[in-house]
């Protein structure tokens, strides 16, 4: 069972039936001890940094998180929940995230239109397993007006162009970050989500 | 700038209690399909996007709607944007809840703008379009009009769309009521002159005829995604064929990559 944990805001229900079409079984959660009991988790993503990090202290995730992520449990992270990896945001201000990454959340820059809406490619960086039967060029779709600069270069799976290259896919080790929206990505976004599944045990 | 976002192809579909339709200029309503049925469709033949507008909106039909939104996200894979009658927090919570990825505002807007402060404080920008409905009254000059074109707001079109983008509308349809339905291509002088006033993307709307009105509103017009409705809907122009169209013309669009 994968936990995709609920913390208030945006669009889950689309993740969830994302999530049955592949026939990955989930469950939409709050609670500590059900993530705990979960093969995987999907922390999803919209609304704002620190609302979201508020949300996951008041329901008592941090810490749980943070040891599932060192326990080696397959993490995801979907859009905001990806940038909640991280250890700093300068969403409005400046925000302590989860920090299992390294790294910190940043206005787009450059001189293009934020957010940044709508079908971008996956400029593969290497082929680890999550990219497997993705084609390099692929488009995803991408809604959001922030994202992960000084990350680990090692980390980087794949990036996409907009105004410069952003992380689009990061991982290490059991913990992965999308930063495009796979739940919505079409037939590309549904292989992705199957090749995360890949990684339960 | 920004060369590698594909511009994007959006199916409008229509919907009166629970049915979609099609009118000209908003009248001789003409009953179509199943809203799912022609979702379904519209994502496997490549649509970037779907747009749901309720037509009706009473609150008893609003329910209809709330479940026909949970319906499309259960079978489609691609973001889709809803509105019509859309007019509290409340009530675009609930269509976010049921699966929507953008809401689109539009009367209510105009009526209280500080909805879309509300709305995109609360949600993000991301998910907040502003819908404008625009007629032009004089040579340069375009308004904007509410209750299907029947009320003129006195709100100049490209001031109203600056200011929505000021309060935090993250997107921005523009549909030329006087275009709509009728084929002729898209207006492209209102499209081109709003895309140099705001910094947000635009979506045109009201024209579509011919594979060329596509090619012309995303290039000369700099219109990020163009809308269509009875064209897909009839099947006069096939997505897949506009897409290889406009691969030809050197404009950028996304191909389902084939990888089964």
């Amino acid at each position: 069972m994968i936990a995709i944990i609920d913390y208030g805001a945006g669009n889950i229900k689309s993740l969830q039936f994302a999530l049955d079409k592949i026939g990955l079984p989930s469950v939409v959660t709050t609670d500590p001890i059900v993530v705990q009991q979960s093969k995987a988790v999907i922390l999803p993503g919209v609304g704002a940094f620190k609302d979201a990090m508020e949300a996951i202290r008041g329901l008592g995730l941090v810490e749980v998180l943070q040891e599932e992520a060192a326990n080696g449990k397959p993490l995801l992270g979907i859009c905001l929940g990806m940038q909640l990896f991280y250890q700093t945001s300068f969403e409005d201000g400046r925000w302590e995230g989860l920090g299992l990454l390294k790294g910190a959340v940043s206005r787009i820059a450059g001189n293009v239109k934020v957010p940044h809406i709508g079908w971008n490619t996956l400029d593969h960086h290497g082929s680890p397993s999550v990219l497997t039967n993705i084609n390099d060029g692929a488009y995803v779709y991408f809604v959001h007006s922030y994202a992960v600069t000084d990350y680990e270069d090692a980390s980087l799976v794949a990036s996409t162009t907009y105004g410069e290259a952003l992380p689009a896919v990061v991982q290490e080790n059991n913990i992965i970050g999308m930063q495009f929206h796979p739940e919505k990505s079409g037939e590309v976004g549904l292989q992705l989500l199957k090749n995360f599944g890949e990684m339960i045990k | 700038m920004n060369q590698m976002l594909a511009k994007r192809i959006v199916p409008c579909l229509d919907v009166d209690k629970g049915r979609v339709v099609k009118g000209k200029k908003f009248q001789n309503i003409q009953d179509v399909a199943d809203p799912v049925e022609l979702a379904q469709r519209y994502n496997q033949a490549g649509a970037d996007e779907l747009v749901f507008y309720d037509i009706t909106a009473s609150n008893e039909e609003r329910d209809i709607l709330a479940d026909i939104v949970e319906k499309v996200a259960a079978e489609i894979a691609i973001p889709f944007t809803v509105g019509g009658g859309l007019r509290t927090m409340e009530d675009i919570h609930k269509i976010l809840r049921s699966g929507a990825d953008k809401v689109s505002l539009n009367s209510s807007a105009v009526v209280n703008p500080q909805l879309i402060q509300q709305a995109a404080w609360k949600f993000g920008s991301q998910c907040i379009v502003l819908s404008i409905d625009a007629k032009q009254t004089s040579d340069n000059k375009w308004m904007v009009y509410t209750k299907g074109g029947r009320n003129n707001t006195g709100l100049d079109a490209i001031e109203w769309a600056k200011r929505g983008e000021a309060l935090g509308a993250g997107e921005i349809v523009i549909n030329a009521i006087d275009t709509d339905g009728e084929k002729n291509g898209y207006r492209l002088d209102l499209i081109k002159q709003l895309a140099d006033a705001v910094n947000i993307p635009i979506v045109a709307s009201g024209g579509a005829g011919t594979l060329e009105h596509f090619a012309d509103v995303l290039q000369e017009g700099y219109a990020d995604a163009a809308l269509a409705a009875s064209v897909f809907h009839y099947n006069e122009i096939p997505i897949p064929d506009l897409k290889q169209y406009l691969d030809e013309k050197a404009i950028n669009v996304r191909r389902e990559q084939s990888w089964k």
